[in-house]
């Protein structure tokens, strides 16, 4: 469905950020793509989605495939209509909009407005929470609730793929538990295509199919999330288990840290 | 008691129309985040285009109004498109930059095409006499009152229940999400121009129905900026109130104030006084929205 091959990204004409980034993601599939601040996840997803070019980035070499269509070219508003749909990280609420007027702004390019009626009932099947605050100001949502209203936000485009980043980002890790569930289910019965970018790795292996790891600007790992959750550098760097896969000990004098085996 | 009813008839007569002009001002503001000082100039082509289709056309009223609402969709389009759509993206500082050009070459097109004389048609307006016990209502400031209170209910109604309203106001708040939402800022830009330039038209026309037209017809679009400092800058309920204030402060102030004084120039003060106290009390105007923090 989505093929990245190869790009590479360059800002305001100097300063490179992805150097070769290269991913694919399958119909129906929750990807995960893993890294620490700064390696190029948010870019990636930026580059999919074409907003990189309101940021005066550039993909400079390598292409972009959806559906048979090349549109590492587009704008971010052509690449909406082609279905895809970007959750920007820091959850981005229209603040002095109503949280239904929130989700009717993704709604406004659909011809078939009997149904957005529809879908807003269903963004509020998935997220409850946010059904009684319907009407309510969204800047003065708690951090959990703007992050489920930006989710269901992204659901009324009625995308193919949603390219989600760090949806867990400030949030309590019940609530992180409670989202992703909610993700896993949206995946599951809107056959909808999910490109994860998250730094919890733990959650985010635990629904995605296949994994991503990203490292200055490159791919350095990648996986079925299986695969991944049982690597050990993926564990002692990401989900902060030692070798054994037990709680790593900070007690000991000292300890000596694993050299990352993929480190280039 | 009379003589202050009556001035404060006329003062929210007045006020109307500088709602209306002010709220030109709001929608620039509220969709590209930079003041417009041509907003008073399209006010002065409005008047201009108003005796051109009303005497020089001899058009009849609504004939009238539409053409110019017309020649105002074309005005804010070619606007937008040949000024403002290279400065998207550009600091804030350099699109008010860009206003004040507008402004200049505004000012020279009315002069080249009508001469920058003063004209006047009035008279031409239709008349609606009210009578309440002792008030009348100056007849041409009443067909103005109602142009101005429909206008501005299409407005309200417009933001509030259309998708391109609703566009308008999302791409207020954040130009990325709008855009990741597949809407196009550009049309969404041109759109806040047209209606700008129609409010300022539409308030010309009735504005040089009362007083005739002439370039300095343009600085009351420096009133309609001080009725948006008063009001809150982005908000258009607060344009209303603050509006209808001015006028009524310009008016009373005018009554009794001017007669003490010599020269009389103290009415136009007086409500800059009013707002700058204003201010003072409450930064962000009587309405304006106030930034929402929270972590």
């Amino acid at each position: 469905m989505l093929q990245v091959n190869n790009i590479e990204v360059i800002y305001m004409n100097i300063i490179q950020v992805l150097r070769g980034v290269s991913l694919e993601v399958g119909d129906g599939k929750i990807i995960a793509l893993l890294g620490a601040n700064g390696a190029g996840k948010t870019t990636t997803l930026k580059a999919i989605s074409g907003l990189l070019k309101t940021e005066e980035g550039e993909v400079t070499d390598g292409s972009i495939v959806f559906d048979g269509k090349r549109i590492d070219r587009y704008g971010p508003v052509e690449i909406a209509a082609t279905g895809i749909t970007q959750v920007m990280e820091g959850r981005r609420v229209l603040g002095h909009l109503s949280v239904e007027e929130n989700l009717m702004v993704f709604a406004h390019n659909r011809k078939d407005r009997k149904e957005v009626k529809g879908d807003i009932e269903k963004v509020f099947e998935y997220f409850p929470k946010i059904k009684t605050l319907r009407r309510q100001t969204s800047g003065y949502l708690s951090g959990g609730e703007q992050q489920m209203m930006v989710i269901g936000r992204g659901l009324m485009a009625r995308p193919k793929l949603m390219l989600l980043d760090e949806p867990s980002l400030g949030l309590a890790p019940l609530l992180v538990q409670e989202i992703y569930e909610i993700i896993r289910r949206i995946n599951a019965e809107q056959k909808m295509a999910i490109l994860l970018v998250e730094q919890n790795a733990r959650a985010a292996l635990g629904i995605a199919d296949y994994g991503y790891v990203m490292e200055n600007g490159r791919v350095v790992l990648s996986g079925a999330a299986d695969m991944l959750k049982g690597n050990e550098d993926v564990q002692e760097f990401y989900m902060g288990l030692s070798v054994a896969g037990s709680k790593k000990s900070y007690r000991e004098f000292k300890h000596y840290r694993r050299k990352k085996k993929w480190v280039t | 008691m009379t003589f202050f009813l009556q001035l404060m008839v006329s003062g929210f007569a007045l006020g109307m129309v500088y709602t209306l002009i002010a709220i030109g001002f709001v929608i620039i503001l509220k969709c590209s985040k930079a003041f417009n000082i041509a907003q008073g100039h399209f006010v002065m082509i409005g008047g201009y285009l108003g005796f051109t289709f009303l005497v020089t056309f001899h058009l009849p009223v609504w004939a009238s109004l539409l053409a110019a609402v017309a020649v105002a969709i074309i005005m804010g389009l070619l606007i937008e498109r040949l000024t403002l759509r290279p400065m998207v993206g550009q600091p804030v500082l350099a699109v008010i930059m860009m206003t004040i050009a507008l402004s200049v070459v505004l000012e020279g097109l009315a002069t080249l095409v009508w001469g920058g004389e003063y004209k006047t048609y009035h008279g031409v307006l239709p008349t609606i006499t009210l009578k309440v016990g002792e008030l009348s209502i100056p007849p041409e400031t009443l067909i103005g009152v109602i142009v101005s209170i429909i206008v501005v209910i299409i407005l309200m109604l417009f933001f509030r229940y259309t998708r391109s309203g609703l566009a308008m106001m999302a791409t207020a708040e954040d130009e990325q999400v709008v855009q990741s939402a597949g809407i196009k800022v550009t049309t969404v830009y041109a759109l806040s121009w047209v209606i700008a330039c129609i409010v300022g038209v539409i308030g010309g026309i009735i504005l040089g129905g009362v007083s005739g037209v002439m370039i300095p017809l343009a600085n009351v679009g420096m009133k309609a900026f001080a009725v948006v400092l008063l009001g809150g800058v982005n908000s258009i309920g607060g344009a209303i109130v603050a509006g209808i204030m001015l006028g009524v402060l310009e008016n009373v102030a005018a009554g009794y104030l001017d007669p003490l004084l010599p020269g009389g120039g103290l009415a136009n003060v007086f409500p800059f006084v009013v707002m700058i106290i204003v201010l003072i009390f409450r930064p962000h105007g009587l309405f304006g929205l106030v930034e929402i923090e929270r972590i």
